[in-house]
């Protein structure tokens, strides 16, 4: 890979150790995939986790004194606000390590913005436009729905790519791998922003590739389309799909194709998304004893509609309801909170499900709409069954699920 | 001398140990950290050991943190694999290779792909660009 000056300049430690470390990861990733060069961006995303993993590659970047030229935003750990010292099960270590990772990404320069659907409001590309995201959410949502080029960058990538500026070319940032090579025939009846969930979990059928999606609505939500991409990425490896006749690069299914023949063909019917939801459920006796959404956050419009429907009545559970502080803030200027607390429910901001701050919850049944959000708490022993948002807002009132 | 088979570097160093093969992706994740166990629901080398192995699998899944952060965990116990051999990189899992300093390969002819079992000792020879069945 042939580097300009700067860049050289960069790799030899002229700006520091940090960036002269973050410049050779991104250059063993780059000649990893033959890129040829590397290409400046003025936008990152970074899939903070808060997970030891991610404070040990922080703090070692702070050690040797990164700091982000372009300042990237951040996704979730859990909001130290919010969950006070003596929230059940939260341990000082815990505080401590949330205080750390606040810490390092304020060092380095990071936005703080705590939210893992920034393609939804506060960090939107233009189409074309080369940047640097991760949080597999994310890579789907730019590149397909906003035409921007990302490659399926990693947490600790990314944020390399915020310290350096730049990012090797490779992969989606070219032309020619951004054609369809899958075409999925959506046959199944996408009612709502769950099916999408459950679309994105066909991982399996649909197979490796870049997949374009005929029959889809004519109109999608932004909602659904966050399900769509974040599923796509636990069930399967997938930076960017085409929806034909919804998204820029797919104005018909030739184009999306590129004028080829695709490598195979999928139909998936209302019965794949059935069979899906039904296997993918932990295994219960009907009751519950919580109900969490917001993975990936959900919407000023998610909170709305969850209120509308809660509003003077009582949960007989707990529910959880994840959202950007944007979001957190609109909703209490706008009277959601309360009515959404009165009901039993919380607003939580800046927060995710795979953190330690729902140890609580550990052996007991949660129900919520996305199988991300049951995926990976998993492994922390929360167990969970699936529902459209619905038959989730009804379980949570009656404590079981139909 | 073993068999020896051209490789292309992802993540550089050199490494022998035992095969243990997958065709199915891997979440790093859903591994055990205490001893290096294959804890995936359905995967088909659930209850497998991958600990200071040379693992054979397709490529990488999940979100973008699961890689270096499972590496991390398993590190942490002296669990990670010895070295990766991958038929379809992507970013995250390279990146999680290169920062965790695990030796990586891929491009690797078909006849090794056929030949290789797991039980076979492996060297991965990422520095030099070769793979050997001993």
């Amino acid at each position: 890979m042939k580097l300009n000056e700067d860049q050289q300049a960069m790799l030899d430690g002229k700006y520091g150790e940090g960036a002269a470390y973050a410049m050779k990861i991104q250059v063993g990733i780059g000649e990893c995939f033959d890129a040829e060069r590397m290409v400046p961006i003025k936008r990152a995303h970074v899939a903070l986790s808060n997970q030891a993993g991610d404070l040990w590659f922080a703090e070692k970047l702070v050690a040797a004194g990164a700091k982000c030229r372009v300042a990237p935003t951040v996704n979730p750990g859990w909001s130290l606000e919010f969950f006070q010292k003596g929230w059940p099960d939260l341990t000082d270590a815990d505080i401590e390590h949330m205080q750390r990772t606040d810490n390092a990404y304020r060092t380095l320069g990071a936005v703080l913005s705590y939210n893992c659907t920034p393609y939804v409001a506060t960090n939107v590309p233009n189409f074309g436009e080369v940047c640097a995201f991760s949080e597999s959410s994310a890579p789907p949502y730019v590149n397909s729905v906003w035409g921007a080029r990302t490659n399926r960058e990693s947490a600790n990538s990314a944020l390399c790519a915020a310290v350096t500026g730049c990012v090797p070319e490779y992969g989606l940032l070219l032309d020619e791998n951004r054609k369809g090579d899958i075409v999925v025939h959506v046959e199944a009846d996408m009612k709502s922003a769950y099916e999408y969930h459950c679309l994105g979990m066909m991982g399996d059928k649909i197979g490796e590739g870049l997949p374009v999606f005929v029959g889809l609505p004519k109109v999608i939500t932004p909602e659904a389309l966050r399900n769509f991409g974040a599923q796509l990425n636990t069930s399967g490896a997938y930076g960017m799909y085409h929806i034909v006749g919804f998204t820029p690069e797919a104005p018909d299914l030739e184009t999306a194709l590129g004028g080829k023949k695709p490598k195979h063909e999928v139909v998936i019917t209302d019965k794949d998304l059935k069979d899906f939801a039904e296997k993918f459920s932990d295994e219960n006796d009907g009751k519950i004893d919580f109900a969490m959404f917001g993975c990936p956050h959900f919407t000023l419009e998610e909170t709305k509609y969850i209120a509308e429907h809660l509003e003077g009545k009582k949960l007989a559970v707990p529910m959880y309801i994840l959202v950007s502080s944007h979001a957190a803030q609109m909703a209490d200027r706008m009277g959601l909170t309360k009515v959404l607390n009165d009901a039993g429910a919380d607003v939580v901001p800046d927060s995710c499900p795979d953190q330690p701050v729902w140890h609580f919850l550990k052996g007991k049944t949660g129900v919520t709409e996305s199988p991300k959000c049951a995926y990976y708490p998993r492994r922390r022993g929360l167990k969970f069954v699936l529902r459209d948002l619905d038959g989730c807002i009804e379980a949570a009132l009656t404590g079981e699920v139909k | 001398m073993g068999k020896r088979f051209a490789c292309h570097k992802i993540s550089e160093g050199c490494a022998t140990a035992e095969v243990i093969k997958t065709k199915e992706r891997i979440m790093f994740y859903q591994v055990r950290p205490e001893d290096g166990m294959m804890d995936e629901k359905d995967h088909e080398i659930r209850g497998k050991i991958i600990a200071k192995k040379v693992l054979i699998f397709p490529g990488g899944k999940g979100s973008s943190v699961v890689q270096q952060d499972g590496l991390y965990h398993l590190d942490r116990f002296g669990n990670m694999p010895s070295a990766l051999i991958v038929s379809d990189p992507d970013p995250v899992l390279v990146a999680g290779a290169i920062i965790m300093e695990i030796p990586m390969v891929d491009r690797i002819d078909q006849e090794f792909y056929d030949t290789v079992k797991d039980g076979d000792q492996v060297t991965v020879n990422a520095d030099e660009g070769y793979v050997e069945i001993l």
